[in-house]
């Protein structure tokens, strides 16, 4: 072994052990909590799909997953197309010299309190919330919408929200490496502006787009706080499911179980999106 | 068009935040329109909270251990990965990044599995930090890996040519070249481990952090305002952070000499 690989081997030791023990060794812990029952209090540690069975077949539980990948793909789809033009206001059209101001600008409400931030989100979408009173205030309405609060389109706009800064700094990061004369080219050969931006600037930001994609998808699968305080019953997700098979249901085997589900559904799309950006980007 | 758009945009991404303050100085319990006039009870209320002072002081001691560890792993982490070769690295790093793609709910109900179910151990605050150290260090590698990378390895030798240890090249030399990495991903992670929710709900035992106080508050209309309030002043108080790490950063991008390319993060 010479210097350098002991040198390196001897830092990543303890970063490493650190990830082995609170991260690898867990997360197996609950792959083998998995296949265990639990009745009561006693935990029975005979191997069974029982868990999976009940999880996979139980409309409830069926539901509930099925929901939390439609929400979140539809919170990611939202997030993604609404920062698009934004990314691409800051990269095109500000001044280089303005850019990193339009960044902080973007960034501070994501760094105020996630609780408050969703708290406030049911203010302004409530019965007697700020969009209710004003509508009915000006008279466009005559009662109170309902259909924004506590259900899934509360928990749509509250995450799209809550995401929108991990959406467009990617994809600003992306447009920001994009050499500016293949732009020129493109309109010297004779492509207009929206052939050009079809051909040339979409496909190289696609990166930007794929991993806003993903950084937008994979938290909001695992959401607690978001469906818990604006989703109502018909906007639950499978992590309030999760969270009450260890609170009040004390089911831990068949909340790992749902956690696993969870994590396997999240990787088989991550790896997906991840397999078609680089086949949409790599046309080029 | 597009300039149009943006403001609409920046409006939508305010609209929480600028409800804060209005209803901070309402002087109603109920957090809905028409106002009912101006007060500062609500902060003085505050003041007087000992529990919510309790758990300001838990989160703060939570989040100062969580950034300083996991600030020293990434430290070793980051330096490992950009200065030297060795088998095994790409899986290492790949392993010790995973919590950036990992949804939070899994880590806390992987790590609550084994503390509570397997080793029997009491929950505490510790195991709060222990949780955020490992959620944080991967924030703390995504920027030091940009510092270490703009380190010009050929100071290092020169100082090491010029008679100085190893150990003393690292201090003198390499430490505050990176100083600005380091002072970002304290502030960093944090913010991090301040705000973080989910986690903490898991893992909390009889002592809270505030962002599990404020959970606890929010099934109480009465205490609304008090949190309001609260949540007024931690605005201030990011924007404060925030814009001494902005300044942070363009002082350490002007003392490496580079161009502002204006990336925030």
């Amino acid at each position: 072994m010479n210097q350098d690989t002991r040198r390196g081997a001897a830092l990543i030791a303890p970063p490493l052990l650190y990830a082995l023990a609170l991260l690898a060794a867990p997360l197996l812990t609950v792959a083998l909590f998995s296949f265990w029952t639990q009745d009561f209090l006693t935990i029975d540690r005979t191997l069974t799909l029982a868990n999976y069975r009940e999880a996979l077949t139980d409309p409830i539980y069926r539901t509930i997953l099925g929901r939390s990948i439609v929400i979140a793909g539809v919170v990611t789809l939202v997030t993604v197309a609404l920062a698009f033009p934004v990314a691409y206001y800051v990269s095109f059209r500000v001044r280089p010299e303005r850019k990193a101001l339009w960044l902080f600008l973007i960034t501070i409400p994501f760094w105020t309190s996630y609780l408050l931030r969703i708290f406030l989100w049911k203010v302004i979408l409530g019965f007697n919330g700020v969009i209710n009173a004003t509508l009915t205030g000006i008279g466009v309405i005559d009662a109170p919408l309902t259909f924004i609060l506590y259900n899934a389109n509360a928990v749509v706009i509250t995450l799209a929200h809550a995401f929108a800064p991990f959406a467009i700094l990617p994809i600003f990061v992306a447009l920001e490496k994009i050499d500016r004369s293949l732009l020129e080219a493109a309109r010297d050969l004779g492509d207009g502006p929206i052939t050009t931006f079809r051909r040339v600037t979409l496909p190289l930001a696609m990166p930007g787009v794929v991993a806003a994609l993903l950084i937008v998808f994979i938290p909001t699968v695992g959401d607690y706080v978001t469906p818990a305080q604006v989703g109502g019953p018909g906007g639950l997700m499978i992590a309030n499911l999760i969270q009450a098979q260890f609170g009040g249901l004390n089911n831990a085997p068949l909340g790992a179980t749902l956690a696993i589900l969870a994590m396997a559904v999240v990787a088989v799309i991550a790896l997906g999106v991840a397999w078609l950006g680089r086949k949409v980007g790599g046309t080029r | 068009m597009l300039r149009v758009y943006t403001f609409l945009f920046l409006a939508f991404l305010y609209a929480p935040i600028i409800l804060l303050p209005i209803f901070a100085f309402n002087d109603g319990t109920v957090i809905a329109f028409p106002l009912d006039g101006f007060t500062t009870k609500w902060f003085a209320e505050l003041a007087r909270n000992a529990e919510l002072h309790a758990a300001l002081i838990n989160s703060l001691m939570v989040a100062s251990a969580a950034s300083v560890l996991s600030v020293v792993l990434g430290l070793a982490a980051a330096r490992a990965n950009i200065r030297y070769r060795f088998p095994g690295k790409a899986a290492a790093m790949g392993l010790i990044m995973v919590p950036l793609v990992l949804p939070e709910i899994i880590v806390a109900t992987s790590l609550v599995i084994v503390i509570v179910q397997v080793l029997g151990w009491p929950l505490s605050l510790w195991t709060i930090v222990a949780a955020h150290t490992l959620i944080c260090t991967p924030f703390t590698i995504a920027i030091l890996n940009a510092s270490f990378q703009a380190l010009d390895p050929s100071i290092e030798e020169a100082a090491i040519d010029l008679g100085e240890t190893r150990a003393s090249t690292f201090r003198l030399v390499t430490l505050p070249l990176v100083m600005p990495g380091i002072i970002a991903a304290l502030l960093i992670s944090f913010t991090i481990s301040l705000d973080e929710f989910i986690i903490a709900f898991f893992l909390t035992g009889t002592e809270t952090t505030l962002p599990v106080y404020i959970w606890s508050l929010l099934r109480f209309p009465r205490l609304i305002p008090v949190v309001m309030a609260l949540g007024t002043i931690l605005v201030v108080v990011s924007i404060m952070i925030l814009t001494l790490a902005e300044w942070n950063r363009r002082r350490g991008l002007a003392r490496a000499g580079a161009k502002d390319t204006g990336g925030f993060l």
